[in-house]
């Protein structure tokens, strides 16, 4: 798999090509500045990208732009996107195309080696992975703002929850102390709920999660 | 039903009712005005002995009871604003009777304001009387040419309001402040605003250094007690490592959580990010309720404003939240023609806000009033409430 990475700190750059070679990604640039990361994404076309928010010259959200423009002139490139905090006007920004291959994680999650890889391999197949605290404030905004997600019940919204954060059934099904085979009902449900028609079947996982992290 | 009255009955009604104020306003002028400045002049010259310094306080603050009267009636029948120019009364509660007295009578008489009050007194009694009673006056000087009292009699009390006007300028010219005095009572205001702003600073650098001294820094302490741990029983007991080290990096997430939770209250990276317009709409969509935010900002906007305003939003914006029960929040962000940044903040909630001493408010205002911007509460009981907040930004 092939990997651009963006990532101002030398430390942290190290040890992410360390951590995701030892994975057997194949880090084909590692760059510094947001508009070296344009380029690289441009001429490299990874499989995924690996990006911090805040990059060099201006120290703002850098990374965020060009993954974003980078995004535009090739669709559904996949990005996963890391920073020091998260906001939920930025996932917005990220998933406003309506497509997958989306990640938007805090930096401390590098840390669990096993999961990060996990959601770098999901966002490179297209999936999501939203970190939990977006979907924290998601849920804190939600309250009286969505009606189309009214007809889910309490617990579908948890379902969700999970799926949007990039996790497998096994792994939602865990979280939540009920079967696999439960998971899969409840997904099921959504799906019928938000109109999502099995025509669209690989696509209906990424679909429904987006329509929930959308607004 | 509203009655509408039409004709010459109401047309006269305001001329009318200004030519009696102008009696009221001679009246005064030489009955409480002639007195006073006797009064003032009397207490001055017997201050060398002590019953004129006894009279001094009554007499004085009894003129400036007549200026502040003159001040208000200016305002509220010509619409000429006045200020107040006066100094601040000293502080007499730890002082002896004697001294107290004393220090009173200097406070009083070294006030340029009080000169200028009491001419304003004496050069008043003609010009109170004569342009209170020019109207009247014409009116009855009209009699002796019989034929022109119908015409005088309709066309005089529409002088009354102009010469108002004009008494109401001329005493704007004696009872306003001079510009040194102007100037001295700005001085007042910076001293004071500044003392609060070193005040807030240094307790805000206290509640960081404690935060990271119990925070940050204690939990790393124990990290590397954790990971000097795991190290030496890596090889006699791999298990309890592998245990000591998954612990480790748990903490070292909660470390990064407090860090973030500290840097967002020093400054929000996304102000840093987005500016201004950025922040409050990644803050507006952060909160339990919908949000309208309407943001016309000009860029770019001085740090300092940019971040005194974010905060200045986001606390009205956890006002409302805490005490209104409302479920709608707007606010509306703009660059007005006096190049001051106004900031409104509406809720659709309970109302009966108000600013008191210590509360959320209270802070937006200090918060604002070191920038010499202002806060201004609308929130009848029931709703709705507006705070709109003013910050002057010349370089916008």
């Amino acid at each position: 798999m092939r990997v651009v990475l963006a990532e101002d700190q030398a430390l942290l750059r190290d040890g992410l090509i360390r951590l995701l070679t030892a994975y057997e990604m194949d880090v084909v640039a590692a760059v510094e500045t947001g508009p070296d990361l344009l380029s690289a994404l441009l001429t490299h076309r990874p499989d995924v990208a690996v990006v911090d928010v805040r990059l060099p010259p201006t120290f703002t959200n850098e990374g965020l732009t060009a993954a974003v423009e980078a995004r535009s002139r090739i669709p559904g490139l996949p990005i996963l996107v890391l920073s020091q905090h998260v906001e939920r006007l930025y996932a917005r920004e990220l998933l406003a195309e309506g497509r997958g291959g989306v990640g938007y994680l805090l930096k401390d999650r590098v840390s669990d080696v096993r999961r990060f890889v996990e959601a770098v391999r999901d966002v490179a197949g297209g999936g999501t992975a939203m970190d939990p605290e977006v979907v924290a404030q998601l849920l804190a905004g939600r309250r009286n703002r969505e009606r189309a997600l009214e007809r889910l019940t309490t617990r579908e919204h948890e379902v969700l929850a999970v799926m949007a954060e990039g996790r497998t059934n096994a792994a939602v099904a865990a979280r939540l102390g009920v079967t696999e085979k439960a998971v899969s009902k409840h997904i099921n449900n959504i799906f019928t709920k938000l109109d999502l028609l099995p025509a669209e079947d690989d696509h209906r996982r990424v679909l429904a999660v987006l329509r929930y992290l959308d607004l | 039903m509203r009655i509408v009255r039409f004709g010459p009955i109401s047309a006269m009604r305001g001329p009318l009712a200004a030519t009696g104020r102008g009696a009221v306003l001679a009246f005064l002028s030489l009955a409480a005005g002639l007195p006073l400045f006797i009064a003032a002049v009397l207490t001055l010259a017997y201050s060398t002995i002590v019953i004129g310094v006894l009279l001094t306080p009554p007499v004085i603050l009894g003129v400036r009871r007549f200026a502040d009267w003159e001040r208000r009636r200016a305002l509220k029948w010509s619409g000429v604003r006045i200020a107040s120019p006066y100094r601040r009364r000293p502080d007499t509660a730890a002082d002896g009777a004697l001294v107290a007295l004393l220090r009173i009578w200097w406070w009083l008489w070294s006030d340029p304001a009080t000169w200028r009050d009491v001419a304003w007194l004496i050069a008043n009694v003609p010009a109170g009387v004569v342009l209170g009673l020019l109207p009247i006056d014409l009116v009855s000087q009209s009699f002796r040419y019989l034929p022109l009292v119908p015409f005088v009699l309709v066309l005089a009390p529409f002088l009354a309001r102009p010469c108002l006007r004009v008494h109401a300028y001329f005493s704007a010219m004696l009872l306003s402040p001079t510009a040194r005095s102007a100037l001295s009572a700005r001085v007042g205001v910076l001293t004071q605003t500044r003392s609060e702003v070193l005040d807030s600073s240094a307790a805000e650098l206290r509640r960081i250094e404690r935060d990271l001294h119990d925070g940050a820094q204690a939990r790393i302490a124990a990290l590397g007690l954790d990971i000097g741990l795991a190290e030496q029983l890596v090889y006699q007991d791999p298990d309890a490592a592998v245990a000591l080290l998954a612990g480790a990096r748990e903490s070292s997430g909660q470390v990064l959580a407090e860090l973030r939770s500290l840097v967002r209250g020093i400054l929000p990276p996304v102000l840093a990010e987005r500016g201004l317009d950025g922040a409050i709409r990644a803050l507006a969509l952060t909160l339990p309720i919908p949000v309208e935010p309407e943001l016309d900002l000009p860029t770019p906007i001085p740090a300092p404003i940019e971040s005194a305003l974010y905060f200045a939003v986001a606390e009205a914006f956890a006002n409302a939240l805490k005490h209104s029960g409302a479920t709608r929040l707007g606010v509306r962000v703009s660059l007005d023609e006096r190049a001051m940044l106004v900031a409104k903040v509406r809720d659709d909630g309970r109302g009966g806000a108000y600013v008191s001493p210590g509360g959320g408010l209270d802070g937006i205002r200090r918060r604002l009033a070191a920038f010499d911007g202002a806060l201004t509460v609308h929130s009848p009981v029931g709703g709705p409430t507006t705070v709109t907040m003013e910050l002057p930004c010349a370089s916008c």
